[in-house]
């Protein structure tokens, strides 16, 4: 029997990693390609366009879509290493196109063909991470991932597998970080307030890392912890997942 | 600063106000979790209340046409009222009529929309509020925080000192028991000896012409059954078809308000005093209020008409649980009052209101008809940017991005730049002040870029 041909998965590593934490990209790169992937990185992808959807800019937030379908819409399928803007691109997109009949179905087929990365892994690709580490992790549930996805238990599956590893319960593991894209920035205040229950809740946790699937959420509770000199470090579950967590942590100096 | 962003500085300030309503929505929380857990199939039964109401909302002429023929033929009297200001006229016009000097008043959510306690002070109308935490509320001359616990936002001590203050015949003990029962000296006699009650409704039953209530201490049957006349206020939205439906709708409620499997006291009353009942009103009038609710069902909002008022969101929301119900500014707070109040009192004083949310999605997951509220949120802010109300700084800022990324080479170079800029603003990995995010490094601090761009360093052919 002939082998079969590796799926080609189109990367989209999102305007965050891009910027600020690019070795979470290459994570993505290494577990694709060790779960049998051919990776292609589309070099004209920008940003999903959530920040003008959230804010209210549908008219924005429509042409960028439009624009990342045209760029995505090749590919067997398209893995983005973050619930939310996988959520925007196979939840939102439809309904931001829903009265253009020309871009709808081309929405709708995205929309079918988009996972974050972990799901992928975890329920297409059938893959099992060969990584170790030993290290007791507290994982938070980033919202759009966990309501608009449906992830919960992917990435728990998938950290079973990595030797070593110990998980210990967060309490209010599911209860927004309050990072909320823009929203940290139009009520600081308020996002303030909602960081610091949660960062005493990862210290309270006693784990030695902080794991979730959402770089937004991420360096908001990195930053709080920081702020508040805790020791509790923070990774995205995939720099665990591809055995590149031995590196500095987020806002670790290099 | 807005009035909204006024309102929050405040309720982050003071702490007896985080310990109070943590204190409640907590366990509202844990209890409505047990609840539901223990609930056979709460997925199917939610989106059959779900269906319920919509179908009720797409055919609320038929019902209110038929709750109204079964109403009357029971003996009661059908009012409505198009708007808050109509309602209250008829309110105060029956009580007018009736001679009333003083009217016993059930804790409802409309009469606060609509502004009844103002209303009937302007008329020269006593009003005895007869909820225990409406009876808090009222003595401290404040407006409700919750809409199932008006009072969450006092502590139990406040309470202490406020009935001490207030009473005739105030607790000795410092109890519980003994506080209510300094209430229920307090409140009995003026109950009784009201001549007009005003009570809300939970569901109006269609088939019957019914009004039921729920309340937990009793005060709705004490409010109706001994005054001479009875007033019932009620959104036209709280129709359903039967009892059964009905029922259906209180397990619903009362789990995701408070975690019980009913409401201590839930009843049915139908029409006024019977040749030969012992008790009971003597007229019963059913004011059937629209106040917006119609056009809410033509502009986008009829999933908000499903809405049981049962509080979950609130309990469950992020941002309600550290800035309190007053925050809001509405009657209603929370996610739910977040897309009501726009509706109720226009967007343009209230657009900061549907920013105030993370998006989470918790809400919807509790709501108990499932209303897409961060979908109904999201739709008022797109009408606020339709409508030019959104600040002009965010439209500009916001312009230039989204142009920004819609030109992915000077994308790439802008972020390449914003990349170094940022990295020139670190200490060991992290910014802890960077002018135009001060939002932001006020609070927490900023984890630096670890270098280039990944796409920068992916075309020079890094690949692990
Ligand atoms: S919106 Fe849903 S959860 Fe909130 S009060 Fe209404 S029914 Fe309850």
């Amino acid at each position: 029997m002939p082998p079969s041909p590796r799926p080609s998965v189109a990367l989209f590593v999102t305007c965050l990693v891009d910027a600020m934490r690019p070795r979470i990209g290459f994570a993505a790169l290494a577990a694709l390609e060790d779960a049998g992937c051919e990776v292609v990185v589309p070099a004209e992808q920008t940003c999903c366009g959530q920040p003008a959807l959230n804010s209210g800019d549908a008219a924005a937030a429509a042409a960028i879509a439009r624009q990342t379908i045209a760029l995505l819409e090749p590919y067997e399928a398209v893995v983005v290493p973050s619930g939310s803007c996988a959520a925007t691109i196979a939840c939102h997109y439809p309904e931001l196109l829903a009265n253009d009949p020309a871009w709808l179905p081309r929405a709708q087929a995205l929309a079918s063909r988009t996972y974050e990365i972990l799901t992928y892994l975890d329920q297409v690709c059938d893959w099992r991470p060969s990584a170790a580490l030993d290290a007791s992790v507290a994982y938070h549930d980033s919202c759009s991932g966990l309501r608009e996805l449906g992830i919960k238990q992917q990435p728990r599956r998938l950290l079973s597998h990595v030797k070593g590893l110990r998980q210990v319960p967060l309490a209010g593991a599911e209860t927004c970080c309050g990072f909320g894209g823009t929203f940290c920035v139009k009520y600081p205040s308020i996002s303030n307030a909602i960081v610091e229950e949660k960062a005493a809740a990862i210290e309270a946790s006693g784990a030695d890392l902080l794991l979730s699937g959402d770089l937004g959420c991420l360096m908001n509770m990195a930053g709080k912890l920081h702020r508040r000199g805790a020791s509790t470090r923070a990774f995205h579950t995939l720099e665990v997942l591809a055995g590149v967590a031995d590196g500095p942590a987020i806002g670790e100096a290099p | 600063m807005s009035g909204f962003t006024r309102r929050v500085e405040h309720a982050l300030a003071d702490p007896v106000l985080k310990i109070a309503v943590e204190l409640t929505a907590g366990t509202a929380e844990a209890k409505r979790a047990t609840a539901v857990a223990a609930f056979p199939d709460f997925e199917a039964a939610r989106a059959r209340a779900a269906a319920i109401k919509d179908h009720v909302v797409a055919n609320l002429g038929h019902y209110l046409q038929e709750f109204e023929a079964n109403a009357q033929a029971a003996g009661a009297t059908v009012h409505w009222a198009r708007t808050a200001e109509e309602a209250c006229e008829t309110v105060v016009g029956i009580c007018k009529r009736a001679g009333a000097r003083s009217v016993a008043r059930s804790k409802s959510m409309l009469g606060e929309e609509i502004g009844l306690p103002h209303a009937l002070a302007q008329a020269g109308i006593e009003r005895i509020e007869t909820d225990l935490a409406e009876h808090i509320i009222q003595l401290s001359g404040e407006r409700p925080s919750h809409i199932v616990w008006p009072a969450m936002h006092k502590t139990r001590e406040q309470v202490s000192a406020l009935f001490r203050a207030r009473h005739h015949e105030p607790h000795l003990e410092e109890t519980i028991a003994a506080m209510a029962e300094s209430a229920r000296r307090h409140l009995r006699s003026a109950m009784l000896e009201a001549d007009v009650g005003i009570s809300g409704a939970n569901f109006l039953i269609a088939d019957t012409g019914s009004v039921c209530t729920v309340t937990n201490e009793g005060n709705a049957e004490l409010s109706i059954v001994p005054p001479r006349i009875n007033i019932v206020t009620a959104g036209i939205e709280k129709v359903v078809p039967s009892l059964p439906h009905a029922i259906h709708m209180l397990r619903m409620l009362a789990r995701s308000a408070t975690g019980a499997a009913l409401t201590q006291y839930t009843t049915f009353y139908t029409g006024p005093k019977r040749a030969g009942d012992r008790d009971g009103p003597e007229e019963m009038h059913i004011v059937l209020v629209d106040n917006g609710r119609t056009d809410m069902r033509e502009s986008g909002l009829a999933e908000m008409l499903r809405c049981i008022r049962c509080g979950a969101c609130m309990n469950h929301c992020v941002v309600f649980r550290q800035i309190g119900g007053h925050a809001y500014g509405g009657t209603y707070p929370g996610p739910m009052g977040a897309v009501l109040t726009p509706a109720l009192d226009g967007l343009s004083a209230n657009r900061d209101l549907v920013h105030a949310c993370t998006m989470n999605g918790k809400c919807q997951e509790v709501c108990p008809v499932n209303i897409p509220l961060p979908t109904l949120l999201r739709g008022w802010r797109e009408k606020s940017w339709r409508e030019g109300l959104e600040p002009q700084a965010v439209r500009r800022a916001l312009g230039l991005w989204a142009w920004g990324v819609r030109h992915p080479r000077l994308y790439r170079l802008g972020s390449a730049l914003a990349v170094r800029a940022m990295r020139m603003a670190a200490r060991a990995g992290w910014i802890s002040r960077l002018p135009l995010a001060g939002g932001w490094t006020r609070h927490r601090d900023l984890p630096a870029p670890e270098g280039t761009t990944f796409i920068e360093q992916y075309a020079r052919g890094r690949r692990r």
